[in-house]
This record gives C-alpha cells, sequence and structure tokens, in this order.
C-alpha cells in the first residue's frame, strides 16, 4: 500500500501535477532516499515507454481508418491488374518453360503424325473408279447384241447405280484381286472379260485399309486357264521405271503407257508408290506392269488437279492381304476353302516379247468389274 | 533544398495525429508507393504496410520536432519505402535486383535507424501487455494510453470505487514492469 502510494506521487510529480510546495518535498525526499530516486529513473523511462507505444498505436490506427476510407470513397485505387501482373511476375519463367515445352510437343507430335500416318481417306485423292449409270443404254444395246453371238449370263442392268472399275487375274482358278472402292458396299459384282462375256463372281475378300479386292468367279461358263501369262512382283521397284498399264476407263480395254514416278504414294504414303500414266475413272483396280510383264501395282486413284499423279497400290501389298485373308478363318464357311490354295504367278511368261504381243496374251485375263 | 511551407503545415499535423493532415499526405502520395511496390514483386498489402511504415517514420521524425527532411517530401516518401521494400524483398528472398540497382534518392539510413530501434521498443511493450492479459491490459491501456481518469476507468471496468481500480491498476503495473523490464534488460545486455 505504501508502495503504490509512493508509485502515485512519482507519476505525479513525473507528469508536473504536484503543487510547489509539495514538489519541494518531494524533490528533498529524493535527494535523501536513493532507493525513491532509482525508482523515478526507472518510472521515468517506463512511462516515455509507454508514451511511445501509445503513440505508435495511435498512429497506426489513424493509417489504417485513412487506408481505409480512402479505399472506400475511391480516392485511391487498387490497380486492377495488380493480381495478374503478380502471378505472371512471379511465374513468367514457369510459363515460358511450359510454353516452349507444349510448343515441342506439339510440334513433335504433328510432324510425326504427318510422317507415319497411313494413308488417310482424301478428298484430293480422286478414285478412279467411275459410274456407269451414263453408259446403261449404250451396255444395255451391247449386251443385248452380244447375246446373240455370245451366250451372256448375268443380271441385267439395274435401275440402281453401278460402279465400275478394273480387275485382273492372280490365280487361275478364278480369282480376282481390284480395289476395294470399286466393290464399296455393292453385294453383286460381275466381271466382264475384253471380248464381252459376263462372269457371275463373289467377294471373297474386302480389305479396305490396303483397298484391296478379291473376287472369285461362280460362273458355268468360266474356262480356268492353264497358267497366267504375268507374275506378280513382290520386291521392290525402281524409280523411273518403264510402266504400262490395262484397264476400262470405257468398256473398250485401254492401253496406257508411263514410267514410276516416286516410290511413295500421296503424302509420303509407303503403301502405294506414284506413276506418270494417263488414267481416268474406270482405271481404278487395273494392274501396272512393268517392261517385264510382272504387276508392279494396282493402279488405285489420282491426285485432284494435279497433272500426271496417279497412285498405284504397290504389289507386294497384295501378297500381304492375301496371308491376311489366308488367316481369317471366318471366310471358310462363306466360301469354299479354295482361296487357302491361292498362288500369286511368279514367273511372267512374257518376258523379252515386244509390247503387242504382251498386251495380246494378258488383256484377256484383265476384268471390267461392275458393282451393283 | 528546404522544406516549402505546405509541407511544414502537413508535418506538424502529422506530428498531433492530425487525421486531415494524414489523409492529404496519404491521398497524394500513396498511388507512386503502390506503382514501385507492385512492379516489384510486391502486392498491394505490401505496398500498404510500406507505405505506412514510412508515414510511422515521418510522424516520430516530425514528433521529434525535427521537419527538417532536406528533400521534397515525395521524395523523402520514395526513398524510406524504397529501403523498407528492399529490406522486405530481401526477407522474403524474392529479391529482383532491379530496385537495389536503382541509384539511392537522398540518404535516410539515421532515420530509419531510428525507426527500427523504436519498433524493437514498440514489439518489445505489445508482447509485454499481451503476456499481462486481460484485463490489465485494457486497464493500463486505459489509463496511460487513452488517458482516461481513474474514476472514469473504475465504472468503465464495474469497480465499487476508484480506489480499487488504483489498487488493481498498481498491481497490474508492477506485473508488467517487471515483464517489460526484464526482457527489457536481457535484450539490451545481449546488444551490448
Amino acid at each position: 500500500m505504501d508502495e503504490r502510494l509512493i508509485l502515485e506521487s512519482i507519476e505525479r510529480y513525473i507528469r508536473g501535477e504536484m503543487l510547489p510546495e509539495e514538489r519541494k518535498f518531494f524533490e528533498e525526499l529524493r535527494k535523501s532516499n536513493p532507493g525513491i530516486d532509482q525508482m523515478v529513473v526507472e518510472h521515468t523511462v517506463f512511462l516515455h515507454m509507454m508514451e511511445k507505444f501509445g503513440d505508435r498505436k495511435n498512429i497506426k490506427s489513424t493509417l489504417q481508418d485513412v487506408h481505409n476510407e480512402l479505399f472506400e470513397t475511391g480516392q485511391i485505387k487498387q490497380s486492377k491488374e495488380t493480381k495478374v501482373r503478380r502471378l505472371w511476375i512471379k511465374y513468367r519463367k514457369t510459363v515460358a518453360v511450359a510454353a516452349s515445352i507444349a510448343a515441342i510437343t506439339a510440334l513433335t507430335i504433328s510432324s510425326l503424325t504427318s510422317y507415319y500416318a497411313p494413308r488417310t481417306p482424301n478428298t484430293q485423292l480422286q478414285v478412279l473408279s467411275r459410274q456407269f449409270s451414263e453408259f446403261k443404254k449404250v451396255q444395255k444395246s451391247i449386251n443385248e447384241s452380244l447375246n446373240n453371238k455370245l451366250p451372256v449370263k448375268g443380271p441385267a442392268p439395274a435401275e440402281t447405280e453401278i460402279k465400275g472399275g478394273t480387275g485382273f487375274m492372280i490365280d487361275s482358278k478364278g480369282f480376282i484381286v481390284t480395289n476395294a472402292h470399286v466393290i464399296g458396299n455393292s453385294t453383286v459384282v460381275v466381271v466382264q472379260n475384253n471380248k464381252g462375256q459376263e462372269f457371275n463372281t463373289k467377294i471373297v475378300y474386302i480389305n479396305n485399309a490396303a483397298d484391296l479386292a478379291f473376287l472369285k468367279i461362280v460362273d458355268s461358263n468360266f474356262k480356268a486357264p492353264a497358267v497366267l501369262p504375268y507374275a506378280i512382283n513382290k520386291g521392290n521397284i525402281d524409280l523411273g521405271e518403264a510402266i504400262f498399264t490395262l484397264g476400262y476407263p470405257r468398256d473398250e480395254i485401254v492401253y496406257g503407257e508411263g514410267y514410276l514416278s516416286a516410290k511413295t504414294g500421296y503424302r509420303g504414303d509407303s503403301l502405294t508408290c506414284q506413276i506418270a500414266v494417263a488414267a481416268n475413272p474406270g482405271n481404278s483396280g487395273g494392274p501396272v506392269l512393268d517392261k517385264n510383264g510382272e504387276v508392279i501395282g494396282v493402279l488405285s486413284n489420282r491426285q485432284e488437279h494435279v497433272q500426271g499423279a496417279v497412285f498405284a497400290i504397290r504389289s507386294k501389298n497384295i501378297y500381304i492381304a492375301l496371308d491376311d485373308m489366308k488367316k481369317d478363318s471366318t471366310l471358310v464357311s462363306k466360301t469354299d476353302s479354295s482361296f487357302t490354295s491361292i498362288h500369286l504367278p511368279q514367273i511372267s511368261n512374257v518376258k523379252n516379247m515386244d509390247r503387242v504381243q504382251q498386251i495380246k496374251k494378258i488383256q484377256e485375263f484383265i476384268y471390267l468389274v461392275k458393282s451393283y | 533544398m528546404t522544406t516549402d511551407s505546405n509541407e511544414l503545415v502537413l508535418l506538424k499535423g502529422l506530428a498531433e495525429n492530425d487525421r486531415k493532415a494524414i489523409e492529404t499526405i496519404y491521398r497524394v502520395h500513396y498511388s507512386m508507393i503502390q506503382t514501385l511496390v507492385i512492379n516489384n514483386n510486391g502486392t498491394s498489402d505490401d505496398a500498404r504496410d510500406v507505405f505506412q511504415e514510412a508515414i510511422i517514420v515521418l510522424y516520430e521524425k516530425a514528433k521529434s520536432g525535427s521537419f527538417e527532411l532536406h528533400a521534397q517530401l515525395k521524395t523523402y516518401i520514395y526513398a524510406v519505402c524504397r529501403r523498407l521494400w528492399l529490406k522486405k524483398l530481401a526477407y522474403y528472398a524474392r529479391f529482383s535486383g532491379d530496385l537495389a540497382n536503382a541509384p539511392e534518392t537522398i540518404a535516410t539510413d539515421d532515420d530509419l535507424e531510428m525507426y527500427e530501434h523504436r519498433t524493437a521498443d514498440f514489439e518489445m511493450m505489445e508482447q509485454a501487455l499481451q503476456n499481462l492479459g486481460e484485463p490489465c491490459k485494457e486497464l493500463l491501456e486505459s489509463y496511460y494510453i487513452r488517458k482516461k481518469n481513474m474514476s472514469e476507468i473504475a465504472k468503465e471496468f464495474g469497480y465499487t470505487n476508484a480506489d480499487n481500480a488504483k489498487n488493481q491498476k498498481y498491481k497490474c503495473l508492477m506485473r508488467l514492469k517487471k515483464i517489460f523490464f526484464g526482457s527489457y534488460h536481457s535484450n539490451n545486455n545481449n546488444n551490448s
């Protein structure tokens, strides 16, 4: 209690609240009593500290008040892009790295896909099958006139759209190869040889990926030939090699001559090769032969608006498609098992003959394919 | 350059914790500091803290009776904020370098040293009051900071008479002094 009173006196003394006599008395006390003097000094320091503390606290609260008020009344503004800008500054390196990685990845993927992409269905490629509708009348009349001389079987041209192309025999048992797009979704396919004889066929196998289809002639009028004059090339081909084609861009067999102009097809497609030859709708599925009478490809399509860019499916794909077909067990139930014994001709009989003789030998195995 | 009369009025107002003066300073100079801090890896909260600290530096300088800035108010505030923000950047370790390379405008080292010293004292007192707990903290703040008289405080805190309140205040004060001088002396001894 005593000490409390002393402290209160000290406070009043420090603040100068004492009356003159009281002050005089207190100063005497300070001088005579070192303990009280010590307390005065200490308390002075403390009060000074308190004072500073209070000042700092007050100015802080005033500043915060002013800040809030100025913000609310819009007299100072927080810059809008603050946050975005800060994030940008903080993460710009990360963003740059991420963007470069994304760009490199995108470029790599797009170049890889374009490099390795298999043939894509392409509007710039025009398949060389032809529409028969305009020829219907002509064909009908031809059929009628031929009926008198040659026994012709098969359905009469129907009102439905007929697709046409070329096919050629690959096995003397009556197996014919053509383009898958020549067959399309048709169920009835008739082939016609260069003499105008028509034969009914059965679709044995369609490989849309390779754009190849295998047909088998199932017709009593068909006489199996002993041997095929041409061979199916298995190996590679050389740039600039002279080639010739036989096909039915019209109802008459048409011969074409050219050369191998590129080892790959449209946009680097390695299944096909590019040849320079005159080709028209109807040539699709026709053989591309070299000077020895070896089939090196199956003519399939051409690039629109580009002169002389015709593409042929490389003949080794016939072997591949055939192997796939033989592996396909579901085929056994659909057709007879003769397809398992298909042997592609390996030796050309027309080697060293002149072209006219070659064509004479070969042309009867080239068929006009009509799919209904 | 000497401080012009308008700025002198502002500084005197600031020293008296005059709201109008503080508002004026805030309105005129805050945007500059916000731009400075934000352009150098800071947020608007950082800008606010730095600016307010600079004003406190100015306040304490003015309160000690020194109104001579040797520069325009704007230059002074900018220099102080720049130094304060550099310190914080170093502390956060997101140092950009741009700001450090910018030339020093005016020397503010002495003022900042004083400020830091006082900040240490301030934090010590705050900590001591915090440790004291309620109602002692509130009681002492009412008396010594808000300068209320004891009968008012007695009424506010619900003491039956001023004498009881005085008794309580005395006990609290003794505890606070013990805590404060305890840490104050140990701190100062460590420093020496």
